[in-house]
C-alpha cells in the first residue's frame, strides 16, 4: 500500500478522484482504519489557487440547531458482543453497547459516542424533567424531595470521571478495541455532590450504606458504601457541557467515580439511607465466595489499552507513528503509563496528555519509529496510590486459576500484535 | 439531649422554624426540596429487606403461584417450570447435595434472603408490566420459585411473618463485604 504524499499547494480535487475518496470513506473502512492513516488524494494542477477546492454545503435549520459530525466521519458504537442479547432487540430494548474507542482523541467521549449498559435489556423511560424528582429519605433527620429545579440551586461541581462496565472484559475472541474494552467511556459530569444533599438531610450516626434506585422498568437499585457518597458522589444533571443524554439516565443519575458501571444509577428517583448492605436483586448478583474477589468488587482497578494502533488497523508502512491509548483507575488519578514496542522486555515512559483527573480517562502517547518487523505493543499504568496494572498471568498466578478464568473486572495488559505487513491483531488470540 | 435543651430554650424565645431545625441533629445549609409525606415515602419505597419490615401484608402458597406462574404469562418466558424458556431459567437442575458455589445462579436458589426474591419480583416483573402484581401474587410466585427449587415444602405458606425467616441454602457462606475506604487500595498484594 504505502502513504500517498500529499503535494503541498495543490488545492484542486478533481471531482473523479473525490468520489473515488468518499466511496473509499463511506464503504466499509470505517471501524478499525484510523483516521491518519486515511490518505487523501489531491490532485494538483489548479489554475489560479484561489478557487473552490472542496464542494460547499449550504447551510440548513438543524445544522444551526444542533450541529452534526461531517457526513466524513462514520465511527459508530455497536452491539457489544459479550452475551447474546441484541442492541436493539425486536421489541427496541437495548442491552449493551460499546464505545469506538479505536478512533477516539483526547480524553473525552462525545456524549453520543458513551457506552450504553443495562441491568437487563431495557427502554430509555422518557421522562419530562419538570416531572421528576429525587427523594432521599432512611436514616436522615430530614427527608427530603427535590425538584430538578431544586437541584439546580444548590452549589455545583464540573468532573471529568470514567464510567466502566464490570463485564468489559477483554478476551482473545475479541477483534477490535471497541469489542475489547469499548465498555467505558468519560465524560464531564455537572451536578452536585452527594455530600451536600445527605448534610441538607442530615445524616443519622447508624447510617452505612445507601441504596440508589433509578425510574426504568426494573427500577435497578444497588447498596453503596456511604463513605463513597460523602467522598465524591456526584449527582448529575449535566454531562460534556449539556442535560444528560436519555442513554446516560436523564434527567439524573449518579456518577460514583470509579466504582463499577452498574452503582451510576441512572433516571436516579430515590437514595435511601440504610445500616446495612441491601441485598437488592443488583447486590445479590455482586455476592462472591472468597473475600479476595469480593474485595475487588467495588473500585475498578487501574487499566490502560492501546486505541491507537489496535486490533484491525493497518499500519501503512515502517515509520514514525503515535502511539496512542487511554488509561483510568478507580483508586484516583493516573500517575505513569508505559509503553513497550517489544512485548514487554522494555518499558517506556509514555507522555500523558492532560494533567491526569482522579477517576478519569486519561490519554496517554508514545513517539514510535517501526522499523518493520513483527513485535508486539503493550501499555500498562500505575495511579497515585501506587497500585499497577498486571498482566493477565500475575492476575492468574494469584487466584491460581488459568488465564482464561481470572475473576473480577479483568484490568490486565491488553498487548497488540504488528504483523510484518501492518497488520494489528488481538495479542491474546 | 443537648439539642432538647436548645429546642426548649428556642421555644421560649418562641420561633418554631428554628425549634425543629434544632431538635434535629444537624440544620439544613440551603433550605432547598421539601419534606414528603409519610404516604408519600411509602408510596416510592419498594426496597424490601432482610428483616421483611417494610413487606406488605398477604400471603401465598406454592400452589396458588403455580397457577399465578401460568396466568401472568411467566411461563412465556421463562418456560414450565421456570425452565426451557428465552428468559433465565429459574428452577436449578443440579443436585441439592453440591455446594451452593457450585449451583447456578438463580434468584431463588443463591439469595441469601427470600426477601430479596419478593422485592426483585415485585419491582421487575413481569417484563412489560412490572409493578402490576398484588402482593398475594408476589407471595404466591415467590412460594412456587422457592418450592420448585426445594428451598420449601409444598405446604409452606408464605407471608410477611414467615418469608423473612425463609432459610435460603447459602446461609451466610459468602464473602464479607470489603470495607471500602476513600484512596485505599483493593486489595492488599494484588497482585504486587
Amino acid at each position: 500500500m504505502g502513504s500517498t504524499e500529499t503535494p503541498m499547494g495543490s488545492k484542486r480535487t478533481s471531482r473523479r478522484e473525490l468520489l473515488k475518496g468518499g466511496a473509499t470513506l463511506a464503504g466499509g473502512l470505517t471501524l478499525g482504519v484510523p483516521v491518519h492513516a486515511q490518505t487523501h488524494d489531491h490532485a494538483s494542477g489548479s489554475a489560479s489557487g484561489s478557487e473552490n477546492a472542496y464542494p460547499m454545503i449550504p447551510g440548513n435549520k438543524e445544522m444551526i440547531a444542533y450541529g452534526e459530525r461531517s457526513h466524513f466521519v462514520t465511527s459508530v458504537r455497536i452491539p457489544h458482543p459479550m452475551g447474546s442479547k441484541a442492541s436493539p432487540d425486536e421489541f427496541g430494548k437495548v442491552f449493551h453497547v460499546a464505545s469506538p474507542l479505536q478512533d477516539s482523541v483526547g480524553n473525552v467521549t462525545p456524549s453520543s459516542l458513551h457506552y450504553i449498559a443495562t441491568t437487563r435489556q431495557s427502554f430509555i423511560p422518557d421522562i419530562d424533567p419538570k416531572q421528576h424528582t429525587l427523594m432521599i429519605h432512611g436514616l436522615v433527620d430530614r427527608p427530603l424531595i427535590f425538584t430538578m429545579d431544586d437541584l439546580k440551586r444548590f452549589p455545583s461541581v464540573s468532573r471529568l470521571h470514567f464510567l466502566e462496565c464490570a463485564g468489559n472484559r477483554h478476551t482473545p475472541r475479541h477483534k477490535t478495541v471497541q469489542e475489547s474494552h469499548g465498555m467505558t467511556s468519560c465524560s464531564e459530569w455537572t451536578g452536585v455532590l452527594l455530600s451536600t444533599l445527605l448534610k441538607e438531610c442530615g445524616l443519622k450516626s447508624s447510617a452505612t450504606w445507601f441504596v440508589a434506585e433509578g425510574a426504568e422498568e426494573v427500577k435497578g437499585a444497588s447498596s453503596m458504601p456511604i463513605a463513597k457518597a460523602m467522598d465524591d458522589c456526584l449527582i448529575a444533571y449535566g454531562q460534556n457541557g449539556e442535560p444528560l443524554r436519555p442513554q446516560q439516565g436523564f434527567p439524573l443519575r449518579i456518577v460514583v467515580p470509579g466504582f463499577e458501571g452498574i452503582f451510576n444509577t441512572k433516571f436516579l428517583r430515590r437514595l435511601k439511607v440504610v445500616d446495612r448492605y441491601f441485598m437488592n436483586y443488583n447486590d445479590y448478583g455482586h455476592l462472591k465466595e472468597h473475600e479476595d474477589e469480593a474485595a475487588l468488587g467495588f473500585q475498578i482497578g487501574p487499566k490502560s489499552v492501546i486505541t491507537y494502533p489496535s486490533g484491525t488497523q493497518q499500519l501503512p508502512g515502517k515509520g514514525s507513528y503515535e502511539i496512542s491509548g487511554l488509561a483510568w483507575s478507580g483508586g484516583g488519578a493516573i500517575k505513569t503509563v508505559e509503553v513497550s514496542t517489544d512485548g514487554g522486555k522494555k518499558w517506556n515512559p509514555a507522555e500523558l496528555k492532560m494533567t491526569p483527573q482522579r477517576m478519569a480517562h486519561v490519554r496517554f502517547a508514545y513517539q514510535w519509529n517501526w522499523d518493520g518487523n513483527e513485535t508486539e505493543l503493550l501499555s500498562r499504568c500505575t495511579d497515585e496510590i501506587g497500585q499497577q496494572q498486571p498482566t493477565l498471568e500475575q492476575i492468574a498466578k494469584f487466584f491460581n486459576k488459568p488465564v482464561g478464568d481470572v475473576p473480577g473486572l479483568n484490568n490486565s495488559v491488553m498487548p497488540w500484535k504488528i504483523a510484518k505487513d501492518g497488520k494489528v491483531t488481538n495479542g491474546l488470540a | 439531649m443537648g439539642s432538647l435543651k436548645l429546642a426548649a430554650i428556642l421555644l421560649l424565645l418562641g420561633s418554631p422554624v428554628l425549634v425543629s431545625a434544632a431538635l434535629a441533629q444537624s440544620a439544613p445549609t440551603y433550605g432547598l426540596g421539601r419534606t414528603p409525606s409519610a404516604e408519600e415515602i411509602r408510596a416510592r419505597d419498594i426496597n424490601i429487606g432482610s428483616t421483611g419490615e417494610e413487606l406488605p401484608p398477604g400471603r401465598g402458597t406454592p400452589k396458588e403461584g403455580a397457577k399465578v406462574f401460568t396466568l401472568q404469562g411467566c411461563v412465556v418466558c421463562h418456560g414450565e417450570e421456570g425452565v426451557g424458556g428465552l428468559g433465565p431459567a429459574l428452577k436449578s437442575k443440579t443436585s441439592q447435595d453440591l455446594p451452593i458455589w457450585k449451583r447456578e445462579r438463580i434468584l431463588p436458589l443463591r439469595a441469601p434472603f427470600a426477601t430479596t426474591v419478593w422485592d426483585y419480583i415485585h419491582r421487575g416483573m413481569p417484563l412489560g408490566r412490572e409493578g402490576t402484581l398484588t402482593p398475594d401474587e408476589v407471595y404466591a410466585l415467590t412460594a412456587y420459585l422457592l418450592y420448585v427449587n426445594k428451598v420449601i415444602p409444598e405446604d409452606t405458606v408464605l407471608d410477611e411473618k414467615s418469608l423473612p425467616k425463609v432459610k435460603m441454602p447459602i446461609g451466610d457462606g459468602y464473602a464479607r463485604l470489603p470495607d471500602w475506604k476513600p484512596g485505599t487500595r483493593r486489595l492488599e498484594g494484588y497482585p504486587y
